[in-house]
């Protein structure tokens, strides 16, 4: 069973309501909005654009792909595809924000910091997402949350953006069963 | 890749195989030009050089590729001699394969070695070249180097020139490069090379002005100095005159050229110096460079089965 | 052993013959063609007419060919020396089981059979063997190093049927020239392994596409006629008999064909393997097709089948040369050369026939009939009355599938492994004695 939980109305206003939480609370400039590969880079651009818009402070983004860090990759990394990792900043005592689409186990928020860490020794690492799902396998929090969303162990969650070419922006769930 | 085997030859990839593995190797350089020079991606994982024939620098950029992606890595070299001990090479490799490694890392004289150890280890193999038969990471990491300069392969001009006949380099480079559609010529002394190697679809020429006219790639093979000891040509003095690349011989190619060598050079001989110091058109630290990463990419492609990452 | 063969196709080209009838053997001799109207048949025995007290055992050979005992002059039996790989009881008893009731053994044992304890050593444990008939072929060279003469009149007559260095060519063409003027008187052939070893010293397979392909070192084909030509010139001038070994190129086959025609004494043979498979046989590093001469082209291959049917090869052999497994389970070029081959040759060289490349009596003259001629077996190669009782019958139809486990030689190097074949060596007669009795 697949049904909607945001809709793309939902979607832009919980966007816009983190990049004005970001705004109120960020420490320093610039904001670095990093955003894991793949639907995390394109919610970051998103944020980049409205906390240009509301904010006027400097803001930058960037591109993690976490592959090589991921903790099953020794034994199942083999032919995952590696993309490139595009940070274009020092990231040398700057203040990150990761950006990824849904937070679930924590496992990619741990494989993203230890990247950004081995880039450099940044001032404050916080983490924005657009779903919070629950089933932490790991002491991780995000710092900013779309939507909490009750979830099964099982289910899945599937977060659609134009910019990976669908129609409308939507988040489902699909449960397995029912 | 040959599944579960590794890379044992270009000739067994498919032109995806050889994208996807030369794609990753970019990500790969970035490592290599941070501070902190490793990601954990093998954490754990045991890597084995198991070298039949000596060769520092390939051995050494296989080790640096599998300790920037935190691998163990043993080094085992038996000089031709040890095998006069009487053990086989199957038995020695494995031997080694009862201790437990994740991969194969192997360089033989004999051409064919591959695929006999292929058929008594589990363990996937990556070639480090086996006789006169491939190279492969060498063939990619060529590849690599063309791609990062001249942002494609297909309809280029490549040049392998040298001693074609005893040149597992070459081999590799005519089996990836024919596969994404370079147009390779090979330039030898006719005692360097048989009519026959126009069969791996390479255009096989004697003529220097025919060979490096208009060539977008340049890619001087090493001559052996005991080749000459066996009649192969007369001199160093008259292969650098006939088949030897100088600066004038390069103006012949596009202004763009680049040239490779797969190292160590004979300066003055089939390379001049000041073709080999050249910074605008010689790369051939660039293929040393692109070397680890490329085998970063090799090994990181031949360890473990791979799916996609869902975190949803 | 008195044995009564009824409903075969004799097949005999001493006598021009092929045609059905029966074919009587007592003791250690062929007694005869006889008419069915001579004998009366009970059960599994026969008696002639008048004859009461003398019973014959009938062997029913319908639709199977009934032959001159198969000579494979061309066998490697390792024994004295290394007879890991094989020896000479399981080499009679291959060779048996293979069809061949007489085989010429080279000399590249340890030591090398280059002197008269040696062949007599071999000829006797063959004969106690009770196989195969054994014919020693003694060295050319001492050694055969390539320097001095061996001692080949006491050679022949211990019993050594021929002379070789086989496995490495005559040295020089001034030992050739001396080994061919001093055994003239003789009248027996030298066999020459044509191979310049100049040419094709580097080498392990034969240079060609297939050699780029697997970047393994060529051998290029003039190593072969390059020797040829040198072997023709020598037999020209000197006026004794020269049988070339193994010949495999297409330039080598112009040359034989050539000499013939000038009335030079030259034979030649050529193996199962060569006329079987060519160089991409050696594909994926199979050393099981690593031979010397090195397995060739396509083209070369053609030419050898053209030179079979139109008489320029004058034999088929096997070459038949057993090693043990890791001796080939090694790097390619450590691999040792050859093929076992005993036990696959009729079912490959029927092939010919069934491809209507040869006609049945040229298959018994390549595979029998020429060879005694060659190495001079008095009463061999024919079915005449009072020849040796050296007959093998043969299933021409018999389809089977190659199975390298079921070998009685000790050699297993095979490339055949595993192939269908049509046609196989059904019983082997030889003395009179029955071995490897009716397969089914």
């Amino acid at each position: 069973m697949k049904s909607v939980i945001m809709d793309s109305t939902a979607i832009e206003r919980a966007l816009k309501r983190i990049a004005h939480e970001i705004i109120e609370k960020h420490t320093s400039v610039p904001v670095s909005l990093i955003g894991i590969r793949t639907a995390g880079v394109f919610i970051a651009s998103r944020l980049a654009e409205y906390i240009g818009q509301f904010g006027r402070i400097p803001v930058q983004t960037a591109i993690l792909d976490i592959t090589l860090y991921r903790d099953d990759a020794a034994k199942g990394a083999g032919r995952a595809i590696v993309r490139a990792t595009e940070i274009h900043f020092s990231v040398d005592n700057t203040f990150i924000i990761l950006v990824d689409d849904v937070l679930f186990t924590g496992r990619t928020v741990r494989a993203a910091m230890d990247a950004v860490i081995d880039l450099g020794r940044p001032k404050v690492i916080q983490l924005a997402v657009l779903v919070d799902r629950g089933h932490r396998e790991l002491p991780i929090k995000a710092d900013y949350t779309g939507k909490n969303i009750p979830t099964m162990d099982d289910d899945q969650i599937k977060v659609v953006l134009t910019e990976s070419g669908s129609k409308e922006d939507a988040v489902y769930v699909i449960r397995k069963g029912d | 890749m040959v599944s579960g085997k590794g890379i044992i030859g270009l000739k067994y990839l498919g032109k995806d195989d050889i994208e996807k593995i030369v794609e990753t190797a970019f990500s790969m350089r970035d490592i290599s030009k941070r501070s902190v020079k490793k990601v954990p991606t093998l954490r754990g994982k045991t890597v084995i050089n198991l070298f039949f024939e000596s060769s520092t620098r390939t051995k050494t950029s296989f080790e640096i590729a599998a300790k920037r992606l935190s691998a163990d890595v043993v080094n085992f070299s038996y000089a031709s001699s040890s095998t006069s001990k009487g053990e086989t090479t199957i038995d020695t490799a494995k031997n080694i394969e009862a201790m437990n490694p994740d991969v194969f890392i192997i360089r033989h004289a004999s051409s064919g070695i591959m695929e006999l150890l292929s058929r008594h280890l589990k363990t996937p193999i990556i070639s480090a070249g086996d006789g006169t038969n491939e190279h492969p990471t060498q063939g990619l990491l060529d590849i690599m180097t063309i791609r990062d300069e001249k942002k494609r392969i297909d309809g280029l001009k490549v040049v392998v020139a040298g001693d074609i006949y005893h040149s597992r380099v070459a081999r590799s480079d005519i089996y990836g490069m024919g596969k994404l559609g370079a147009k390779v010529y090979f330039f030898s002394p006719p005692t360097l090379i048989t009519e026959d190697y126009a069969s791996l679809g390479a255009r096989v020429t004697y003529d220097a002005q025919e060979a490096f006219t208009d060539a977008d790639v340049i890619i001087m093979l090493r001559i052996q100095l005991e080749r000459q000891a066996t009649g192969l040509f007369p001199s160093t003095r008259e292969y650098a005159k006939v088949f030897g690349l100088n600066e004038q011989r390069l103006k012949l190619a596009k202004p763009d050229v680049i040239v490779m060598h797969p190292g160590p050079i004979n300066r003055g001989l089939e390379l001049s110096s000041g073709v080999a110091d050249n910074k605008e058109h010689s790369r051939v630290l660039k293929q040393v460079e692109n070397g680890v990463s490329i085998r970063m990419s090799a090994i990181y492609h031949t360890i473990g089965e791979g799916h996609e990452y869902t975190d949803n | 052993m008195n044995i009564l063969i009824i409903n075969g196709l004799l097949i005999d080209p001493s006598q021009n013959m092929e045609k059905s009838g029966a074919l009587l053997i007592e003791d250690d001799r062929i007694k005869g063609i006889v008419d069915p109207a001579s004998y009366s048949i009970n059960g599994d025995t026969a008696f002639l007419k008048g004859q009461k007290d003398k019973p014959y055992t009938v062997i029913d050979a319908a639709g199977k060919w009934v032959v001159p005992g198969l000579i494979d002059m061309h066998v490697h039996f390792r024994d004295p020396g290394y007879e890991y790989k094989e020896d000479i009881i399981t080499g009679t008893m291959a060779a048996m089981s293979g069809g061949f009731t007489s085989v010429c053994a080279m000399p590249n044992t340890r030591p090398i059979n280059d002197n008269k304890t040696v062949t007599s050593y071999m000829i006797s444990k063959a004969r106690d063997a009770g196989y195969a008939n054994l014919f020693p072929i003694a060295a050319v060279s001492k050694g055969s190093g390539g320097a001095e003469l061996s001692e080949i009149y006491d050679l022949v007559d211990a019993g050594a049927v021929a002379v070789s260095d086989d496995g490495m060519p005559v040295a020089s063409a001034g030992l050739l020239r001396m080994a061919l003027l001093y055994m003239k008187p003789l009248g027996i052939p030298l066999i020459d392994h044509p191979e310049e070893l100049s040419l094709s010293k580097s080498g392990y397979m034969n240079e060609g596409v297939a050699s780029v392909k697997l970047g393994l070192n060529g051998i290029p084909q003039t190593a072969e006629s390059v020797a040829v030509a040198r072997d023709i010139m020598i037999a020209a001038e000197t006026g004794s008999r020269l049988h070339l070994a193994h010949i495999s190129t297409r330039y080598s086959i112009e040359l034989v064909r050539w000499a013939k025609k000038m009335g030079i004494p030259v034979t030649c043979e050529v193996t199962t393997n060569h006329f079987s498979l060519n160089e991409d046989a050696v594909d994926g590093y199979n050393t099981n097709a690593k031979l010397n001469p090195p397995l060739r082209s396509e083209r070369d291959r053609q030419a050898v089948l053209e030179a079979i049917s139109d008489g320029t090869i004058d034999c088929i052999v096997t070459d038949h040369a057993p090693h043990g497994h890791d001796e080939k389970e090694v790097e390619f070029d450590k691999a040792l050369n050859g093929i076992s081959g005993l036990e696959t040759s009729v079912g490959l060289s029927l092939k010919l026939v069934h491809d209507k490349i040869i006609n049945k009596k040229q298959f018994v003259q390549l595979m029998s009939y020429t060879p005694s001629v060659i190495v001079n077996l008095k009463n061999k190669g024919t079915l005449k009355t009072g020849a040796d009782a050296d007959v093998t019958i043969i299933d021409p139809d018999k389809k089977w599938v190659v199975d390298k486990n079921k070998f009685l030689s000790k050699g297993r190097n095979t490339p055949f492994h595993g192939r269908e074949l049509k046609g196989r060596a059904w019983m082997t007669i030889a003395g009179g004695k029955i071995h490897g009795n009716t397969r089914t």
